[in-house]
């Protein structure tokens, strides 16, 4: 059987996430047998050289090049799975979004406790090289079609294990009990 | 004596007192029909409409129905199922549930019920509304991030005087339920706990309280909401 090809991406998440797939422990040589990685931190390839049978996304879209990556997964990979809270409904950055954007920048670069002396000129950063922050962190449901959600803050390295087996192996995908949490 | 009645859910023949509330006569024959803003002990009110059945094969909420003899009822059609998962995802698409900071997580009733029927994203978009959060009662802190605006507290919470600790000011889709900070000041730690008992989510917590049941023991941890009631 030709090996499966996953691709993974941390978006505005902490990585805590993918510290979660790692945390299959030493499945994971059993994993490798069974999969081939493409673009993912965890083997540092940084562009798509392949189509992937399963792209995994960790957190939601906060800035343009979430959205640009979260696109560039969708056209590469048949399967999209997100994985945890943030790329579920935003999670902890989705704190901003109940605040205008340029309160919340307003307060991060030139008003807030620690920055007073530190920004004379009073710069909001705004090289074009640094992503455009977008106006609030968006799930990534509401931005391209998600096939599968395995919840959790990080989700239970068990479920992402189950859930991966499932993928690989075209298993029915069941989502147990114990495993299912939000937090 | 208590006359009783005989009806049937989901095919089971079922005996209850006659006028009984459905929800408990249910639990009673050993079935569970979700609820939500339903209470036991304190007046029904059918506003979260979780306890959909059909009755007679007419939708109607379990926690205003009472038993009468003959009636049919059924608990769990896939319609039901689906209108209820709708139920949860607008309540979770409605206000700001960031379940891993919330101090009732592990043990809160609505988180349970998205369990149960593993409700992972709404098909509604995420409202975000902004909305304020509460710290300056000396006793209680009320996070109306995660009301869902059941009522519990209102129809339950009362002072050794009877006077309502909780009232809601404004109407439709901006009501607010509020702690009056007259009736609150003085209330016992008791009562305190009471009140953050009996909100089924995380919008009542008391004061200096909270995660002090470790993951893994809290109440929905390891068994799915109405377990206890139906295996
Ligand atoms: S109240 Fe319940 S659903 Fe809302 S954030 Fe807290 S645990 Fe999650
Ligand atoms: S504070 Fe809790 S009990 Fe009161 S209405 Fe809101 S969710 Fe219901």
């Amino acid at each position: 059987m030709a090996k499966k090809i996953i691709a993974t991406t941390s978006l505005a998440g902490c990585f805590g996430c993918h510290m979660s797939i790692l945390d299959i422990d030493e499945r994971i040589l059993d994993l490798i047998e069974l999969v081939e990685f493409n673009k993912s931190p965890i083997d540092d390839i940084k562009t798509f050289t392949k189509e992937c049978d399963i792209g995994i996304i960790e957190g939601g879209c906060c800035n343009d090049e979430n959205v640009h990556t979260l696109l560039e997964f969708r056209k590469h990979c048949k399967t999209l799975v997100v994985i945890g809270e943030c790329a579920m409904m935003g999670g902890l950055p989705s704190m901003r979004n109940t605040i205008p954007l340029k309160e919340c920048l307003d307060e991060a670069y030139l008003n807030g406790p620690t920055v007073a002396d530190c920004n004379p000129q009073k710069i909001i950063p705004n090289d074009p090289d640094i992503p455009k922050i977008l106006n609030r962190v968006y799930p990534c449901h509401e931005i391209v079609k998600i096939d599968v959600f395995l919840p959790g803050c990080p989700p239970r390295a068990d479920l992402i294990w189950d859930a991966l087996v499932a993928l690989v192996t075209g298993a029915e995908l069941k989502l147990p009990y114990t495993t299912f949490k939000f937090d | 004596m208590a006359s009783f009645v005989k009806f049937t859910i989901n095919g089971k023949t079922c005996l209850a007192e006659e006028g009984a509330q459905l929800v408990e006569a249910a639990k009673e024959n050993g079935i569970y029909i979700p609820t939500l803003c339903n209470y036991p002990g304190i007046p029904p009110k059918g506003s979260c409409r979780i306890c959909t059945v059909l009755v007679n094969g007419i939708g109607q909420t379990a926690c205003t129905t009472k038993v009468v003899e003959g009636m049919t009822v059924q608990t769990s059609t896939p319609e039901l199922e689906e209108f209820r998962k709708s139920v949860i995802e607008i309540l979770f698409a409605e206000g700001n549930h960031l379940c891993p900071s919330c101090e009732k997580s592990g043990s809160c009733e609505l988180q349970a019920l998205a369990y149960r029927y593993r409700v992972t994203v709404p098909h509604f978009p995420y409202l975000f509304p902004k909305r304020d959060v509460e710290a300056w009662h000396p006793k209680l802190v009320k996070d109306h991030n995660r009301c869902i605006q059941c009522k519990r507290c209102i129809r339950g919470i009362r002072n050794g005087k009877g006077q309502a600790l909780f009232a809601f000011g404004k109407r439709g889709d901006k009501v607010v339920i509020n702690i009056d900070p007259e009736t609150s000041r003085d209330i016992s730690d008791a009562l305190a706990q009471e009140a953050m008992d009996m909100c089924p989510v995380g919008a009542i917590l008391r004061k200096e309280k909270g995660f002090d049941v470790p993951i893994g023991k809290r109440k929905f941890d390891r068994q799915p909401i109405g377990s206890d009631i139906q295996a």
